[in-house]
């Protein structure tokens, strides 16, 4: 299945969820924040949310600013 | 003496606000905090780079108020669904609004940031919105809830200090919010100047963040603000085209 990352297509081999998706990029879920589908999931909501083929995700995080 | 700038419920002593932008090293920003003084530090929020891995709010000590900005956004719609992620990170209310469609000057758009700050005041963000300075869109900003105004000093990242003064007067005067002097200034000075014009406070990122010496030159920045703000408080005296001696001219030798 395809899903769009941050604007890129990307194939998994099968759904799984956001928490499973982040985890697996090596990222911290207290780190980041996601939109999917244009929708912001709070992160208590990360294991319980399941990406689907055709799916958008926004990851994001804090960079420096003024 | 007792003198808070009070946001949001929140009293802060110091009246200087750091950005966290343009460090050669994040990890001084601590250093910078600490010689600085300043309790308040913006971030933006960005795309994950899943090759790096770094992120800011590693450096970024617990007890510093966070001011995420919606950088990024050109339009009211875009800062509103920044504003509403940043929330959701976990990061407080605070919300520094950015609406910039132009690419060269950074300019602000003042009425796409009055409509997402109707919108996010609403919601219950405390609204500090960027803006070019305007008295009439400073009024607008107040009537829909911001809770603070910041006018830039001039364009953002330009060190070209604070060029806007004669706006910048007549919105501390017009204006019953606090009025943050953000983006431009470039040199101590500059801050001290808009502090002695009565400024609430001034944000501050580049002029401090490219500096040689970042920490020495947040101290300085620090007690400019500190010393503007003195001075404002004591009263300037009125200016005058003649002399004014300062010893009685009369009483001595043959008089």
């Amino acid at each position: 299945m395809e899903i769009i990352v941050n604007g890129s297509s990307e194939n998994l081999n099968k759904s799984c969820s956001i928490y499973d998706y982040i985890t697996n990029k090596g990222l911290t879920p207290e780190k980041i924040v996601i939109e999917h589908n244009y929708n912001i999931i709070p992160m208590d909501k990360y294991k319980t949310t399941i990406l689907n083929d055709n799916d958008k995700i926004e990851v994001l995080n804090f960079v420096g600013g003024g | 003496m007792n003198d808070f700038l009070e946001i949001g419920n929140i009293k802060l002593k110091s009246r200087l606000f750091t950005g966290s932008g343009k460090y050669s090293d994040d990890s001084i920003i601590p250093d910078v905090l600490e010689s600085s003084g300043s309790q308040v530090i913006t971030v933006a929020l960005r795309r994950v780079d899943f090759n790096a891995n770094e992120n800011v709010m590693t450096h970024i000590p617990k007890d510093t108020v966070l001011l995420p900005n919606t950088s990024g956004a050109r339009n009211s719609e875009e800062a509103i669904r920044i504003a509403r992620l940043a929330r959701s990170a976990g990061c407080g209310d605070w919300i520094k609004i950015e609406v910039i469609p132009d690419n060269r000057y950074l300019m602000p758009d003042g009425y796409e940031t009055v409509k997402a700050t109707e919108v996010l005041a609403n919601e219950g963000f405390i609204v500090l919105p960027y803006i070019n300075p305007d008295l009439i869109i400073g009024k607008q900003l107040h009537s829909a809830g911001a809770a603070a105004v910041m006018p830039l000093g001039s364009p953002i990242g330009s060190n070209r200090g604070f060029r806007t003064e004669e706006i910048v007067r007549i919105m501390i005067e017009e204006i019953d919010l606090p009025i943050i002097v953000d983006a431009g200034i470039g040199k101590p000075s500059d801050a001290t100047k808009a502090m002695e014009m009565g400024a609430a406070a001034c944000l501050v990122n580049t002029a401090i963040a490219v500096a040689d010496n970042p920490v020495l030159m947040g101290r300085a920045f620090g007690n400019a603000v500190k010393s503007g703000r003195d001075g404002f408080l004591a009263g300037i005296g009125a200016q005058n085209t003649n002399a004014s001696a300062s010893s009685p001219l009369t009483g001595f030798l043959d008089e």
